[in-house]
């Protein structure tokens, strides 16, 4: 039996605040960054979505299906490419037309719900379920949540839900001399399987592909192919997790990194590898082992933890108000405001609070649109009583009616 | 009677109260018949050669609301000097500024007086060197010119000050806004600029400080006689301002400190005492306007107290925003660890805010209609905001008397002292 690579590419676009000052709480109802948003997307469509898919498509007809890739789109992305860039979601039909491509499950709003509140975990997660079956005709069975977060009781909440698979990342400090070349399972609901991402090939495409500092640049498809099959050796299924972004984006056309994704596939099934979906690994693989994950993981920075969110106590705080609206946010019954507040869960917007400037600090100021932590919570902050205003009014309104 | 009068700044273009005062100053003593020459430095140098009089015929007609500007003018002159001398400063940050400057500032500066100087050399590097190097140009100036009496506010013109008196022979009188004692804890003040600040002090005729806790500075710091102390307390001047419309978003009250954030203007403690009324009346909200060293600090304890929901940071305010963020308050709070004066209660009260300020703040000594607590005494600013929130008759008097008091701090009164300073300088009494 041929062991497997599998690709898992993340689709996400925060959606931006606008500058919104404290003279505006209580004034001005429009939280977000329209200009920014449409020009980021519109330039992320045209530099990796479209060519990128249109690559993707072409190499699955060459291969004859042979080649596979799964992707998850975050809703809030989806909802932004409907407004700015409607073609990207064509392109994305038109790679599901293929059959060789899985739609994963996630939060609707690629928030940290997961981490404050159970209910609204599972309002998101069925909102994304209903709207990718909606666009895509097919209902995901496979989850991955924001940031690939993970530990034993969301694994088993995920499962409560009716998933069958979960992908997370391949941690050091959870899995210590274990590979993340094989498929685990949950601790509690061992019915629930695990892909964990192998971060040191993941990264070699995602984050070293172009630099030149790198004793292994440059990186060809026959070079990556090759590692595939050292790494294999001893494990059933390279799991190969990134950014979408990653192709034509974070690294940039120029660096080759079309030309690498158009050699890839070839470069594999000649070295008697295959390429499989999350889903199909999951059947495909027994799990080897249970996996012990009692504190949340995730695939960011070098802690692996949720301390790119929730590190320090402008996050903690901004979090805990956050979520402490929740009741009354559904009490209103107001579809804009639940709309909001769910563009609100976003855990980019806790990710620019982050004050990790100098372990991981180049990838964190690279998505950040604010210039420094404190201006990113202050903005939010105020954003967020502007909200709390408006949900406090309506429930007045409701209550006099 | 013609005084030559060393500033480091004047409106529009102001980073402090120190402006706003010479501002006013110098229309109460032209007022009075004061002839007031005053000298600045300009930061940015390199300005074409236009007359004085007409750089500051457009600066006037902006901001001044004088029905007379040909008598304003011809009471104040100005002479703009090419340096970058910057209010608020210390050494240290002055090197960086400076570098910047440098490389915007051509090498070779004029500054006009009647006839044109020029000036070789580039400018110094270090804050020391440009008030030495001030000075020097403030001796030309005192050189060519006919005064009775000289006047310089705050250190950086001191040694200007000094220049003058030792060319002209005239007597001098230095103003104190401000000590180093004001400006960093006792033991974290700059040498160098406490031994300007005491040799100003010693070679001046008079010294006048703008509250009595300054004045006892000087005495007890400084060890100046007090003898030739004398406090004039500042005054404000609103004539001219509109009152300005602003649409109300928040319905709850609001609480504001609106100034520099830093250890001196004591944020901290507003914090402390913000959290502990939000713990009695949730729906209060709390601004901390301005930005400083602190500031990030001070966004951390915020939300380290979880009371970021209803405390907001709006960063450094500028033009009509400050009338703005007054306009929306309830209640404005001074809690300085240490001010000269401050005149910022002043304005909140102007606009019918009901103020606390620390007693140890100089404007404590003129205000009746302010509640006063101390700075440290976080339980008493914390009983003052609540009183002032919930107990409307508490809150409307002080907005009403606060107002009338406001309106007596007059700048012809304050100015008339300053005359008087000038007189008994000039007499040697």
């Amino acid at each position: 039996m041929n062991k497997s690579v599998c690709f898992y590419f993340q689709v996400h676009q925060p959606d931006r605040l606008r500058q919104f000052r404290f003279f505006d709480i209580g004034n001005d109802y429009h939280y977000l960054d329209d200009f920014a948003n449409r020009t980021i997307v519109r330039r992320v469509a045209e530099r990796c979505y479209l060519p990128a898919n249109r690559l993707l498509r072409d190499l699955i007809l060459r291969h004859n299906g042979a080649f596979k890739v799964a992707f998850s789109i975050s809703g809030v992305a989806i909802e932004q490419f409907e407004r700015y860039a409607p073609e990207v979601i064509d392109s994305f039909k038109a790679l599901a037309a293929t059959g060789c491509v899985e739609f994963l499950a996630e939060t609707y709003s690629h928030s940290l719900a997961s981490l404050a509140s159970t209910t609204e975990f599972k309002k998101q997660v069925k909102l994304h379920t209903d709207l990718i079956k909606r666009l895509f005709g097919v209902k995901p069975t496979v989850f991955r949540n924001t940031e690939l977060v993970y530990s034993d009781t969301i694994g088993e909440t995920v499962s409560g839900m009716g998933f069958n698979v979960m992908l997370t990342e391949g941690a050091k400090h959870i899995l210590g001399w274990k590979s993340p070349d094989f498929v685990y399972a949950n601790a509690i609901n061992p019915r629930l399987k695990l892909l964990l991402r192998n971060f040191t090939l993941s990264d070699d495409i995602a984050f070293r592909f172009s630099d030149k500092g790198w004793a292994s640049w440059p990186l060809t498809a026959d070079k990556f192919a090759d590692w595939a099959v050292t790494t294999l050796e001893s494990g059933d299924v390279l799991n190969l997790f990134m950014d979408y972004e990653t192709f034509g984006e974070h690294q940039r056309s120029a660096s080759g990194i079309f030309d690498f994704l158009n050699a890839l596939p070839a470069a594999i099934l000649s070295r008697n590898l295959d390429f499989c979906t999350p889903s199909e690994a999951a059947q495909k693989y027994q799990p080897v082992a249970p996996l012990h994950v009692p504190f949340p993981i995730s695939w960011a920075d070098e802690e692996r933890d949720t301390s790119a969110w929730l590190g320090n106590e402008l996050q903690e705080e901004a979090f805990n108000k956050l979520y402490a609206l929740e009741a009354d946010v559904y009490k209103t019954k107001d579809d804009n405001l639940i709309a909001v507040y769910r563009r609100l869960q976003e855990s980019d917007h806790f990710y620019y609070m982050c004050t990790k400037f100098f372990s991981d600090g180049s990838v964190h100021s690279y998505f950040n649109p604010y210039d420094t932590p404190y201006e990113a919570f202050i903005n939010y902050m105020n954003v967020l009583a502007d909200f709390e205003l408006r949900v406090k009014d309506k429930l007045k309104a409701k209550k006099t009616k | 009677m013609r005084v030559l009068m060393f500033g480091w700044e004047f409106p529009p273009h102001i980073a402090g109260g120190l402006g706003t005062a010479c501002y006013g100053m110098t229309k109460g003593l032209a007022h009075a018949g004061v002839d007031v020459l005053f000298v600045m430095p300009s930061a940015s140098g390199d300005e074409d050669q236009t007359s004085v009089r007409i750089i500051n015929a457009s600066d006037v007609a902006v901001y001044d609301s004088w029905h007379n500007v040909d008598e304003f003018l011809s009471k104040v002159q100005f002479l703009r000097v090419g340096s970058n001398l910057h209010p608020y400063i210390d050494p240290t940050d002055f090197t960086d500024l400076v570098e910047e400057e440098r490389r915007t500032q051509s090498e070779e500066f004029k500054f006009w007086f009647r006839q044109k100087y020029k000036f070789s050399g580039k400018y110094g590097k270090n804050l020391m060197e440009e008030v030495s190097r001030y000075a020097m140009v403030a001796g030309a100036i005192a050189a060519e010119q006919e005064f009775d009496v000289i006047h310089a506010h705050d250190w950086l013109t001191y040694l200007a000050g000094i220049a003058a008196k030792r060319v002209s022979g005239k007597p001098l009188v230095i103003h104190v806004h401000a000590t180093s004692f004001d400006r960093g804890s006792a033991d974290n003040i700059d040498t160098r600029v406490f031994a300007i600040e005491k040799q100003g002090m010693e070679e001046a005729d008079k010294v006048i400080t703008v509250s009595d806790l300054t004045r006892n500075i000087v005495i007890n710091k400084y060890g100046i006689d007090p003898a030739k102390v004398v406090t004039v307390h500042n005054a404000v001047d609103f004539s001219g301002r509109e009152k300005i419309e602003v649409q109300r978003g928040v319905k709850e009250k609001v609480i504001t400190f609106l100034g520099r954030i830093t250890f001196q203007k004591g944020p901290e403690y507003f914090i402390e005492a913000a959290a502990k009324v939000l713990k009695v009346c949730p729906d209060t909200r709390f601004v901390m306007a301005g930005s400083g060293d602190m500031m990030n600090r001070c966004i951390r304890y915020v939300a380290k107290l979880g009371i970021a929901d209803r405390f907001y940071f709006t960063g450094f305010l500028r033009g009509d925003d400050v009338q703005k963020m007054f306009a929306l308050s309830d209640v404005y709070v001074m809690p300085s660890v240490s001010e000269p004066f401050g005149i910022s209660p002043l304005e909140a009260m102007k606009t019918d805010v009901p103020t606390i300020i620390s007693k140890q703040s100089g404007v404590a000594e003129v205000l009746k209609y302010a509640i006063k607590v101390d700075f440290w005494d976080v339980n008493a600013l914390a009983d003052a905001m609540y009183g002032l929130l919930n107990y409307p008759a508490l809150s409307n008097l002080a907005a009403e008397k606060g107002r009338e008091e406001v309106d007596n701090l007059k700048w012809d009164s304050a100015a008339l002292k300053v005359k008087r300073v000038y007189e008994s300088a000039v007499s040697g009494k």
